[in-house]
Protein backbone atom coordinates (compact mmCIF):
# COMPACT_ATOMS: atom_id res chain seq x y z
CA UNK A 1 0.00 0.00 0.00
CA UNK A 2 1.53 3.33 -0.99
CA UNK A 3 1.65 6.43 1.20
CA UNK A 4 -1.31 8.15 -0.42
CA UNK A 5 -3.53 5.08 -0.10
CA UNK A 6 -2.46 4.74 3.51
CA UNK A 7 -3.19 8.38 4.20
CA UNK A 8 -6.65 7.95 2.70
CA UNK A 9 -7.25 4.83 4.79
CA UNK A 10 -6.18 6.64 7.96
CA UNK A 11 -8.34 9.67 7.25
CA UNK A 12 -11.37 7.57 6.29
CA UNK A 13 -10.99 5.54 9.47
CA UNK A 14 -10.78 8.69 11.56
CA UNK A 15 -13.77 10.25 9.82
CA UNK A 16 -15.78 7.20 10.67
CA UNK A 17 -15.09 7.76 14.36
CA UNK A 18 -15.15 11.56 14.57
CA UNK A 19 -17.16 12.65 11.54
CA UNK A 20 -17.64 16.21 12.63
CA UNK A 21 -13.99 17.15 13.12
CA UNK A 22 -12.23 19.56 10.77
CA UNK A 23 -9.71 17.43 8.91
CA UNK A 24 -8.43 20.34 6.83
CA UNK A 25 -6.72 21.58 9.97
CA UNK A 26 -5.11 18.31 10.98
CA UNK A 27 -1.41 18.75 10.20
CA UNK A 28 0.98 15.82 9.79
CA UNK A 29 2.70 16.65 13.07
CA UNK A 30 -0.43 17.35 15.10
CA UNK A 31 -1.35 14.99 17.90
CA UNK A 32 -4.35 13.12 16.47
CA UNK A 33 -5.77 12.22 19.85
CA UNK A 34 -5.71 15.77 21.18
CA UNK A 35 -6.74 17.44 17.91
CA UNK A 36 -9.80 15.23 17.46
CA UNK A 37 -10.52 14.75 21.19
CA UNK A 38 -10.43 10.96 20.95
CA UNK A 39 -10.87 8.69 23.95
CA UNK A 40 -9.57 5.15 24.31
CA UNK A 41 -12.78 3.73 22.81
CA UNK A 42 -12.23 5.96 19.76
CA UNK A 43 -8.64 4.78 19.44
CA UNK A 44 -9.77 1.15 19.57
CA UNK A 45 -12.44 1.83 16.95
CA UNK A 46 -9.82 3.60 14.83
CA UNK A 47 -7.54 0.54 14.98
CA UNK A 48 -10.48 -1.73 14.13
CA UNK A 49 -11.42 0.46 11.17
CA UNK A 50 -7.83 0.61 9.99
CA UNK A 51 -7.60 -3.16 10.23
CA UNK A 52 -10.76 -3.56 8.16
CA UNK A 53 -9.49 -1.17 5.50
CA UNK A 54 -5.84 -2.18 5.22
CA UNK A 55 -5.55 -5.60 6.82
CA UNK A 56 -2.87 -4.19 9.11
CA UNK A 57 -3.32 -5.35 12.69
CA UNK A 58 -1.74 -2.81 15.01
CA UNK A 59 -0.95 -4.51 18.32
CA UNK A 60 -2.02 -2.70 21.45
CA UNK A 61 1.52 -1.86 22.54
CA UNK A 62 2.01 0.06 19.27
CA UNK A 63 -1.04 2.33 19.54
CA UNK A 64 1.24 5.13 20.68
CA UNK A 65 3.09 4.90 17.37
CA UNK A 66 0.00 6.19 15.60
CA UNK A 67 0.14 9.48 17.50
CA UNK A 68 0.40 11.81 14.50
CA UNK A 69 -0.27 11.41 10.79
CA UNK A 70 3.46 11.43 10.06
CA UNK A 71 4.17 8.78 12.71
CA UNK A 72 1.24 6.66 11.63
CA UNK A 73 2.34 6.71 7.98
CA UNK A 74 5.88 5.77 8.94
CA UNK A 75 4.71 2.98 11.21
CA UNK A 76 2.13 1.51 8.85
CA UNK A 77 4.41 1.54 5.82
CA UNK A 78 7.37 -0.03 7.65
CA UNK A 79 7.76 -3.74 6.82
CA UNK A 80 7.67 -4.66 10.51
CA UNK A 81 4.45 -2.77 11.04
CA UNK A 82 2.84 -5.17 8.60
CA UNK A 83 -0.01 -7.52 8.82
CA UNK A 84 1.19 -9.52 11.83
CA UNK B 1 -44.94 8.58 26.25
CA UNK B 2 -42.44 6.75 28.43
CA UNK B 3 -40.25 8.59 30.93
CA UNK B 4 -36.80 8.16 29.45
CA UNK B 5 -34.96 9.36 32.50
CA UNK B 6 -36.24 10.93 35.68
CA UNK B 7 -35.88 14.47 34.38
CA UNK B 8 -37.96 14.02 31.23
CA UNK B 9 -41.29 15.87 31.12
CA UNK B 10 -42.32 15.54 27.47
CA UNK B 11 -41.22 13.97 24.22
CA UNK B 12 -41.84 14.47 20.53
CA UNK B 13 -42.93 11.49 18.49
CA UNK B 14 -40.63 11.55 15.47
CA UNK B 15 -41.66 8.48 13.56
CA UNK B 16 -43.94 5.49 13.88
CA UNK B 17 -42.40 2.19 12.84
CA UNK B 18 -45.68 0.29 13.10
CA UNK B 19 -49.21 0.88 11.84
CA UNK B 20 -52.66 -0.28 12.98
CA UNK B 21 -53.04 -3.98 12.32
CA UNK B 22 -49.36 -4.78 12.83
CA UNK B 23 -48.52 -7.60 15.18
CA UNK B 24 -45.93 -6.58 17.73
CA UNK B 25 -43.92 -8.48 20.28
CA UNK B 26 -42.82 -7.33 23.69
CA UNK B 27 -39.59 -5.41 23.13
CA UNK B 28 -40.16 -4.55 19.46
CA UNK B 29 -39.08 -1.04 18.56
CA UNK B 30 -42.28 0.69 17.55
CA UNK B 31 -41.44 4.36 17.40
CA UNK B 32 -38.74 6.97 17.60
CA UNK B 33 -39.06 9.73 20.12
CA UNK B 34 -37.05 12.89 20.51
CA UNK B 35 -36.30 14.07 24.02
CA UNK B 36 -34.24 17.05 25.08
CA UNK B 37 -31.26 14.76 25.42
CA UNK B 38 -31.40 12.30 22.55
CA UNK B 39 -33.41 10.50 19.92
CA UNK B 40 -34.68 7.28 21.40
CA UNK B 41 -36.03 4.06 19.97
CA UNK B 42 -39.12 3.18 21.97
CA UNK B 43 -39.66 -0.48 22.78
CA UNK B 44 -43.13 -1.86 23.37
CA UNK B 45 -43.83 -3.57 26.67
CA UNK B 46 -46.36 -6.18 25.59
CA UNK B 47 -47.25 -8.54 22.79
CA UNK B 48 -50.36 -8.01 20.68
CA UNK B 49 -51.75 -6.12 17.73
CA UNK B 50 -51.59 -2.38 17.21
CA UNK B 51 -55.17 -1.15 17.27
CA UNK B 52 -54.69 2.58 16.86
CA UNK B 53 -51.97 5.21 16.93
CA UNK B 54 -53.04 8.05 19.22
CA UNK B 55 -50.21 10.52 18.72
CA UNK B 56 -49.16 11.79 15.32
CA UNK B 57 -45.63 12.14 14.02
CA UNK B 58 -44.16 15.48 15.05
CA UNK B 59 -46.49 15.86 18.06
CA UNK B 60 -44.97 16.72 21.43
CA UNK B 61 -46.81 15.20 24.38
CA UNK B 62 -46.23 14.99 28.16
CA UNK B 63 -44.82 11.87 29.77
CA UNK B 64 -47.64 9.45 30.53
CA UNK B 65 -49.69 10.25 27.44
CA UNK B 66 -50.84 7.03 25.73
CA UNK B 67 -49.12 6.77 22.33
CA UNK B 68 -51.12 3.87 20.92
CA UNK B 69 -53.59 1.22 21.88
CA UNK B 70 -52.73 -2.42 21.77
CA UNK B 71 -55.22 -5.27 21.42
CA UNK B 72 -54.76 -9.01 21.84
CA UNK B 73 -52.86 -10.75 19.06
CA UNK B 74 -55.00 -10.98 15.95
CA UNK B 75 -57.31 -8.13 16.96
CA UNK B 76 -58.64 -6.05 14.07
CA UNK B 77 -57.28 -2.57 13.59
CA UNK B 78 -59.68 0.19 14.58
CA UNK B 79 -59.14 3.31 12.59
CA UNK B 80 -61.03 5.78 14.72
CA UNK B 81 -62.28 4.28 17.94
CA UNK B 82 -59.93 4.40 20.83
CA UNK B 83 -59.98 1.90 23.63
CA UNK B 84 -57.36 2.71 26.20
CA UNK B 85 -55.40 -0.25 27.45
CA UNK B 86 -53.60 -0.15 30.77
CA UNK B 87 -49.84 -0.13 30.28
CA UNK B 88 -48.25 -3.47 31.09
CA UNK B 89 -44.62 -3.82 32.29
CA UNK B 90 -41.46 -3.36 30.25
CA UNK B 91 -38.82 -5.38 28.31
CA UNK B 92 -36.95 -5.77 25.06
CA UNK B 93 -36.79 -7.40 21.65
CA UNK B 94 -36.93 -5.86 18.20
CA UNK B 95 -38.92 -5.38 15.06
CA UNK B 96 -38.59 -7.57 12.01
CA UNK B 97 -37.16 -5.49 9.21
CA UNK B 98 -39.65 -4.49 6.55
CA UNK B 99 -39.06 -6.08 3.13
CA UNK B 100 -35.48 -5.03 2.56
CA UNK B 101 -34.38 -2.79 -0.26
CA UNK B 102 -31.41 -5.01 -0.99
CA UNK B 103 -32.29 -8.22 -2.86
CA UNK B 104 -30.72 -10.85 -0.55
CA UNK B 105 -32.92 -9.97 2.40
CA UNK B 106 -31.45 -11.44 5.56
CA UNK B 107 -33.72 -13.59 7.64
CA UNK B 108 -34.68 -11.49 10.62
CA UNK B 109 -33.01 -12.40 13.87
CA UNK B 110 -35.90 -12.94 16.20
CA UNK B 111 -35.68 -13.32 19.87
CA UNK B 112 -38.74 -15.21 20.97
CA UNK B 113 -41.65 -13.85 22.95
CA UNK B 114 -40.78 -15.06 26.38
CA UNK B 115 -37.22 -15.83 27.29
CA UNK B 116 -35.76 -15.94 30.75
CA UNK B 117 -32.83 -13.54 31.22
CA UNK B 118 -30.35 -16.32 31.94
CA UNK B 119 -31.51 -18.15 28.83
CA UNK B 120 -31.05 -15.03 26.73
CA UNK B 121 -27.55 -14.45 28.06
CA UNK B 122 -26.58 -18.04 27.45
CA UNK B 123 -28.04 -18.04 23.95
CA UNK B 124 -26.17 -14.87 23.08
CA UNK B 125 -22.96 -16.32 24.40
CA UNK B 126 -23.44 -19.48 22.34
CA UNK B 127 -24.58 -17.59 19.26
CA UNK B 128 -27.92 -19.40 19.19
CA UNK B 129 -31.05 -17.94 17.67
CA UNK B 130 -33.77 -18.16 20.31
CA UNK B 131 -36.53 -18.06 17.69
CA UNK B 132 -35.55 -21.54 16.57
CA UNK B 133 -35.83 -22.97 20.08
CA UNK B 134 -38.97 -24.44 21.58
CA UNK B 135 -39.64 -23.19 25.07
CA UNK B 136 -40.61 -25.57 27.85
CA UNK B 137 -41.13 -23.00 30.61
CA UNK B 138 -44.25 -21.18 31.78
CA UNK B 139 -46.32 -19.98 28.81
CA UNK B 140 -43.78 -21.54 26.48
CA UNK B 141 -40.96 -19.43 27.82
CA UNK B 142 -37.51 -20.42 26.63
CA UNK B 143 -35.44 -21.42 29.64
CA UNK B 144 -31.75 -21.98 30.23
CA UNK B 145 -32.34 -25.74 30.01
CA UNK B 146 -33.91 -25.29 26.56
CA UNK B 147 -30.86 -23.39 25.38
CA UNK B 148 -28.51 -26.02 26.75
CA UNK B 149 -30.51 -28.71 24.97
CA UNK B 150 -30.46 -26.75 21.74
CA UNK B 151 -26.73 -26.18 22.04
CA UNK B 152 -26.15 -29.92 22.14
CA UNK B 153 -28.54 -30.80 19.35
CA UNK B 154 -27.06 -31.11 15.88
CA UNK B 155 -27.63 -27.88 14.03
CA UNK B 156 -30.08 -28.12 11.19
CA UNK B 157 -30.43 -25.74 8.28
CA UNK B 158 -32.52 -23.41 10.40
CA UNK B 159 -29.60 -22.44 12.55
CA UNK B 160 -27.08 -22.30 9.73
CA UNK B 161 -24.86 -19.30 10.43
CA UNK B 162 -27.37 -17.67 12.74
CA UNK B 163 -24.75 -15.36 14.16
CA UNK B 164 -24.22 -13.66 10.83
CA UNK B 165 -27.83 -12.63 10.75
CA UNK B 166 -27.80 -10.98 14.13
CA UNK B 167 -27.98 -7.26 14.08
CA UNK B 168 -29.00 -4.37 16.25
CA UNK B 169 -32.15 -2.43 15.36
CA UNK B 170 -30.11 0.71 14.74
CA UNK B 171 -27.85 -1.26 12.42
CA UNK B 172 -30.80 -2.67 10.47
CA UNK B 173 -32.36 0.72 10.05
CA UNK B 174 -29.12 2.32 8.93
CA UNK B 175 -28.37 -0.55 6.52
CA UNK B 176 -31.82 -0.18 5.04
CA UNK B 177 -31.34 3.56 4.62
CA UNK B 178 -28.04 2.94 2.87
CA UNK B 179 -29.33 0.04 0.79
CA UNK B 180 -26.79 -2.38 2.26
CA UNK B 181 -27.46 -6.09 2.70
CA UNK B 182 -26.91 -6.90 6.36
CA UNK B 183 -26.11 -10.53 5.64
CA UNK B 184 -23.05 -9.48 3.69
CA UNK B 185 -21.54 -7.43 6.53
CA UNK B 186 -19.06 -8.76 9.06
CA UNK B 187 -20.41 -8.29 12.58
CA UNK B 188 -18.28 -7.30 15.54
CA UNK B 189 -21.03 -7.23 18.18
CA UNK B 190 -21.98 -9.94 20.67
CA UNK B 191 -22.24 -13.31 18.94
CA UNK B 192 -21.08 -11.72 15.70
CA UNK B 193 -24.03 -9.36 15.63
CA UNK B 194 -23.89 -6.61 13.04
CA UNK B 195 -23.77 -3.32 14.94
CA UNK B 196 -24.38 0.23 13.83
CA UNK B 197 -20.62 0.76 13.73
CA UNK B 198 -20.25 -2.18 11.34
CA UNK B 199 -22.83 -0.72 9.02
CA UNK B 200 -21.21 2.71 9.10
CA UNK B 201 -17.87 1.09 8.40
CA UNK B 202 -19.26 -0.86 5.46
CA UNK B 203 -20.89 2.29 4.14
CA UNK B 204 -17.62 4.17 4.45
CA UNK B 205 -15.50 1.41 2.92
CA UNK B 206 -14.26 2.06 -0.57
CA UNK B 207 -16.46 0.59 -3.29
CA UNK B 208 -14.87 -2.10 -5.52
CA UNK B 209 -14.32 -0.03 -8.68
CA UNK B 210 -12.41 2.63 -6.85
CA UNK B 211 -11.13 5.01 -9.48
CA UNK B 212 -12.52 7.96 -7.66
CA UNK B 213 -12.04 8.60 -3.99
CA UNK B 214 -14.41 6.85 -1.63
CA UNK B 215 -17.24 9.08 -0.48
CA UNK B 216 -16.83 10.42 3.03
CA UNK B 217 -18.75 8.44 5.63
CA UNK B 218 -22.19 9.73 6.44
CA UNK B 219 -22.07 12.50 9.00
CA UNK B 220 -24.53 11.95 11.83
CA UNK B 221 -27.08 14.68 11.92
CA UNK B 222 -25.32 17.46 13.79
CA UNK B 223 -27.65 18.89 16.41
CA UNK B 224 -28.50 22.53 15.90
CA UNK B 225 -28.06 25.25 18.52
CA UNK B 226 -31.65 24.74 19.71
CA UNK B 227 -31.02 21.08 20.36
CA UNK B 228 -27.77 21.77 22.18
CA UNK B 229 -29.49 24.42 24.31
CA UNK B 230 -32.33 22.02 25.08
CA UNK B 231 -29.88 19.31 26.01
CA UNK B 232 -28.00 21.73 28.26
CA UNK B 233 -31.25 22.67 29.98
CA UNK B 234 -32.19 19.04 30.49
CA UNK B 235 -28.84 18.37 32.13
CA UNK B 236 -29.24 21.55 34.20
CA UNK B 237 -32.65 20.41 35.44
CA UNK B 238 -31.47 16.90 36.30
CA UNK B 239 -28.32 18.02 38.09
CA UNK B 240 -30.11 20.82 39.98
CA UNK B 241 -32.70 18.36 41.16
CA UNK B 242 -29.98 15.96 42.24
CA UNK B 243 -28.11 18.58 44.22
CA UNK B 244 -31.35 19.90 45.73
CA UNK B 245 -32.81 16.56 46.76
CA UNK B 246 -29.94 14.19 47.33
CA UNK B 247 -27.67 14.56 50.36
CA UNK B 248 -24.48 13.35 48.67
CA UNK B 249 -21.50 12.01 50.51
CA UNK B 250 -18.18 11.45 48.75
CA UNK B 251 -15.45 8.88 49.20
CA UNK B 252 -12.27 8.21 47.29
CA UNK B 253 -9.58 5.58 47.16
CA UNK B 254 -6.57 4.64 45.05
CA UNK B 255 -6.47 1.32 43.25
CA UNK B 256 -3.32 -0.37 41.98
CA UNK B 257 -3.99 -1.36 38.36
CA UNK B 258 -0.78 -3.38 37.84
CA UNK B 259 -2.52 -6.76 37.78
CA UNK B 260 -5.43 -5.55 35.72
CA UNK B 261 -3.27 -3.95 33.03
CA UNK B 262 -0.84 -6.88 32.87
CA UNK B 263 -3.72 -9.32 32.47
CA UNK B 264 -5.29 -7.11 29.84
CA UNK B 265 -2.06 -6.91 27.86
CA UNK B 266 -1.68 -10.69 27.89
CA UNK B 267 -5.32 -11.17 26.94
CA UNK B 268 -5.28 -8.66 24.12
CA UNK B 269 -2.01 -9.58 22.48
CA UNK B 270 -3.41 -12.58 20.62
CA UNK B 271 -6.69 -10.96 19.73
CA UNK B 272 -7.67 -9.14 16.56
CA UNK B 273 -8.55 -5.49 17.20
CA UNK B 274 -12.30 -6.02 17.27
CA UNK B 275 -12.01 -8.56 20.10
CA UNK B 276 -9.73 -6.50 22.32
CA UNK B 277 -10.81 -5.30 25.72
CA UNK B 278 -10.35 -1.84 27.18
CA UNK B 279 -9.60 -1.47 30.86
CA UNK B 280 -12.90 0.38 31.11
CA UNK B 281 -14.62 -3.00 30.71
CA UNK B 282 -12.81 -4.25 33.83
CA UNK B 283 -13.83 -1.15 35.78
CA UNK B 284 -17.46 -1.60 34.74
CA UNK B 285 -17.55 -5.27 35.61
CA UNK B 286 -15.95 -4.73 39.00
CA UNK B 287 -18.39 -1.91 39.76
CA UNK B 288 -21.35 -4.07 38.77
CA UNK B 289 -20.14 -7.14 40.70
CA UNK B 290 -19.33 -5.24 43.88
CA UNK B 291 -22.98 -4.35 44.50
CA UNK B 292 -23.65 -7.92 45.54
CA UNK B 293 -21.56 -7.13 48.62
CA UNK B 294 -23.19 -3.77 49.32
CA UNK B 295 -26.64 -3.90 47.72
CA UNK B 296 -27.72 -0.52 49.06
CA UNK B 297 -25.74 1.13 46.25
CA UNK B 298 -27.93 -0.42 43.55
CA UNK B 299 -31.51 0.79 43.12
CA UNK B 300 -33.64 3.89 43.58
CA UNK B 301 -34.74 6.33 46.22
CA UNK B 302 -38.50 6.59 45.79
CA UNK B 303 -41.49 7.15 48.08
CA UNK B 304 -39.19 8.11 50.94
CA UNK B 305 -37.48 4.75 50.95
CA UNK B 306 -34.67 2.90 49.24
CA UNK B 307 -35.96 0.47 46.63
CA UNK B 308 -33.21 -2.05 45.97
CA UNK B 309 -32.86 -3.50 42.50
CA UNK B 310 -32.24 -7.18 41.93
CA UNK B 311 -30.81 -6.55 38.47
CA UNK B 312 -27.69 -4.45 37.93
CA UNK B 313 -28.31 -2.13 34.99
CA UNK B 314 -25.10 -0.18 34.85
CA UNK B 315 -25.44 3.37 33.60
CA UNK B 316 -22.47 4.61 31.64
CA UNK B 317 -21.88 8.36 31.37
CA UNK B 318 -21.00 9.03 27.73
CA UNK B 319 -19.90 12.46 26.62
CA UNK B 320 -21.26 13.60 23.28
CA UNK B 321 -18.95 15.28 20.83
CA UNK B 322 -21.01 18.40 20.39
CA UNK B 323 -21.41 18.79 24.14
CA UNK B 324 -23.55 17.28 26.84
CA UNK B 325 -23.77 13.71 28.02
CA UNK B 326 -26.12 10.77 28.29
CA UNK B 327 -25.93 7.87 30.72
CA UNK B 328 -27.69 4.86 29.20
CA UNK B 329 -27.64 1.43 30.82
CA UNK B 330 -25.83 -1.78 30.03
CA UNK B 331 -28.42 -4.30 31.16
CA UNK B 332 -27.40 -7.04 33.61
CA UNK B 333 -23.79 -5.86 33.48
CA UNK B 334 -22.89 -8.03 36.47
CA UNK B 335 -23.76 -11.17 34.50
CA UNK B 336 -22.11 -10.39 31.19
CA UNK B 337 -18.79 -12.03 30.38
CA UNK B 338 -16.12 -9.38 29.76
CA UNK B 339 -16.23 -9.89 25.99
CA UNK B 340 -19.97 -9.26 25.91
CA UNK B 341 -19.68 -6.32 28.27
CA UNK B 342 -17.02 -4.81 26.03
CA UNK B 343 -19.15 -5.33 22.93
CA UNK B 344 -22.14 -3.80 24.71
CA UNK B 345 -20.02 -0.83 25.75
CA UNK B 346 -18.75 -0.24 22.22
CA UNK B 347 -22.24 -0.55 20.81
CA UNK B 348 -23.67 1.79 23.43
CA UNK B 349 -21.03 4.49 22.92
CA UNK B 350 -21.46 4.32 19.15
CA UNK B 351 -25.24 4.51 19.33
CA UNK B 352 -25.23 7.25 21.96
CA UNK B 353 -23.07 9.37 19.70
CA UNK B 354 -25.16 8.53 16.65
CA UNK B 355 -28.33 9.43 18.59
CA UNK B 356 -30.05 6.05 18.51
CA UNK B 357 -30.51 4.86 22.07
CA UNK B 358 -33.39 2.64 23.17
CA UNK B 359 -36.04 3.58 25.66
CA UNK B 360 -35.18 0.84 28.16
CA UNK B 361 -31.52 1.87 28.15
CA UNK B 362 -32.36 5.41 29.17
CA UNK B 363 -35.13 4.59 31.59
CA UNK B 364 -33.66 2.06 33.94
CA UNK B 365 -30.02 2.36 35.05
CA UNK B 366 -29.74 1.26 38.69
CA UNK B 367 -26.25 2.67 39.35
CA UNK B 368 -23.95 4.72 37.11
CA UNK B 369 -20.24 4.87 36.31
CA UNK B 370 -18.39 7.88 34.99
CA UNK B 371 -14.95 7.12 33.62
CA UNK B 372 -12.99 10.19 32.59
CA UNK B 373 -10.47 8.07 30.74
CA UNK B 374 -6.88 8.62 29.84
CA UNK B 375 -7.30 12.18 28.60
CA UNK B 376 -8.99 13.25 31.82
CA UNK B 377 -7.86 14.25 35.28
CA UNK B 378 -6.97 12.22 38.34
CA UNK B 379 -10.18 12.46 40.31
CA UNK B 380 -13.87 13.01 39.62
CA UNK B 381 -16.48 14.04 42.20
CA UNK B 382 -19.64 12.98 40.39
CA UNK B 383 -23.27 14.00 40.82
CA UNK B 384 -25.82 11.22 41.27
CA UNK B 385 -28.47 10.72 38.58
CA UNK B 386 -31.73 10.75 40.56
CA UNK B 387 -33.53 8.56 41.48
CA UNK B 388 -30.42 6.36 41.58
CA UNK B 389 -28.47 6.40 44.84
CA UNK B 390 -24.86 6.04 43.78
CA UNK B 391 -22.37 6.90 41.08
CA UNK B 392 -18.82 5.62 40.81
CA UNK B 393 -16.12 7.73 39.18
CA UNK B 394 -12.73 6.79 37.76
CA UNK B 395 -9.98 9.24 36.88
CA UNK B 396 -7.09 8.56 34.56
CA UNK B 397 -4.38 6.05 35.37
CA UNK B 398 -1.17 7.69 36.57
CA UNK B 399 2.18 6.18 37.51
CA UNK B 400 2.75 6.87 41.18
CA UNK B 401 5.04 5.85 44.00
CA UNK B 402 3.39 2.94 45.78
CA UNK B 403 4.54 1.05 48.84
CA UNK B 404 5.15 -2.62 48.14
CA UNK B 405 6.21 -4.26 51.36
CA UNK B 406 8.93 -2.01 52.72
CA UNK B 407 9.91 -0.72 49.32
CA UNK B 408 8.51 1.96 47.11
CA UNK B 409 7.85 1.23 43.44
CA UNK B 410 6.13 2.99 40.58
CA UNK B 411 2.70 1.57 39.88
CA UNK B 412 -0.18 2.43 37.57
CA UNK B 413 -2.77 3.88 39.93
CA UNK B 414 -6.39 4.85 39.32
CA UNK B 415 -8.45 6.98 41.69
CA UNK B 416 -11.89 5.55 42.26
CA UNK B 417 -14.50 7.79 43.81
CA UNK B 418 -18.03 7.28 45.01
CA UNK B 419 -20.86 9.74 45.41
CA UNK B 420 -23.71 8.10 47.28
CA UNK B 421 -27.10 9.11 48.65
CA UNK B 422 -26.85 9.50 52.42
CA UNK B 423 -30.55 8.69 52.74
CA UNK B 424 -29.90 5.20 51.38
CA UNK B 425 -26.49 4.41 52.88
CA UNK B 426 -23.74 5.67 55.15
CA UNK B 427 -20.05 6.27 54.63
CA UNK B 428 -19.06 3.00 56.23
CA UNK B 429 -21.03 0.97 53.71
CA UNK B 430 -19.91 3.21 50.86
CA UNK B 431 -16.32 2.57 51.88
CA UNK B 432 -16.87 -1.18 51.85
CA UNK B 433 -18.33 -0.87 48.37
CA UNK B 434 -15.44 1.16 46.97
CA UNK B 435 -12.93 -1.21 48.56
CA UNK B 436 -14.76 -4.17 47.06
CA UNK B 437 -14.32 -2.64 43.60
CA UNK B 438 -10.61 -2.20 44.28
CA UNK B 439 -10.28 -5.77 45.50
CA UNK B 440 -12.11 -7.23 42.49
CA UNK B 441 -9.77 -5.35 40.18
CA UNK B 442 -6.80 -7.21 41.72
CA UNK B 443 -8.06 -10.46 40.22
CA UNK B 444 -9.03 -9.47 36.67
CA UNK B 445 -9.10 -13.09 35.50
CA UNK B 446 -12.11 -13.67 37.75
CA UNK B 447 -14.12 -10.73 36.42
Amino acid sequence: MNQEALRTAILDSLREIAPQADYGRLGDADDIRDSLDLDSMDILNFVIALHARTGIDVPERDYSKLGTMAKALAYLSAPAGGSG
Amino acid sequence: MPALGADMEAGTLLRWLVKPGDAVKRGDIVAEVETDKADVEVEIFDTGTVVALLVGEGEKVPVGTPLATLGPAGAPAAADTVSPVPPPPVAAIHRAPPPAAAPPAPAPFRRGGRVTPTARLLAERLGLDIAGITGSGIDGAVTKADIERAAQAPRGPVTAEPARLRSSPAARRRAQDLGLALASLPGTGPGGAVTLADVERAAAAPQPPRKTEAPPPPVPRAPGPDRILARRRAIAAAMSRSNREIPHYYLGTRVDMTNALAWLERTNQDRPPQSRLLYAALLLKATALAVREVPEMNGYWADDAFQPSEAVHLGMAISLREGGLVAPAIHDANRLPLEDLMAALRDLVTRARAGSLRSSELADPTITVTNLGEQGVETVFPVIFAPQVAIVGFGKITREPWAVGDLVGLRPIIRASLAADHRASDGHRGGLYLNAIGRLLQEPEKL
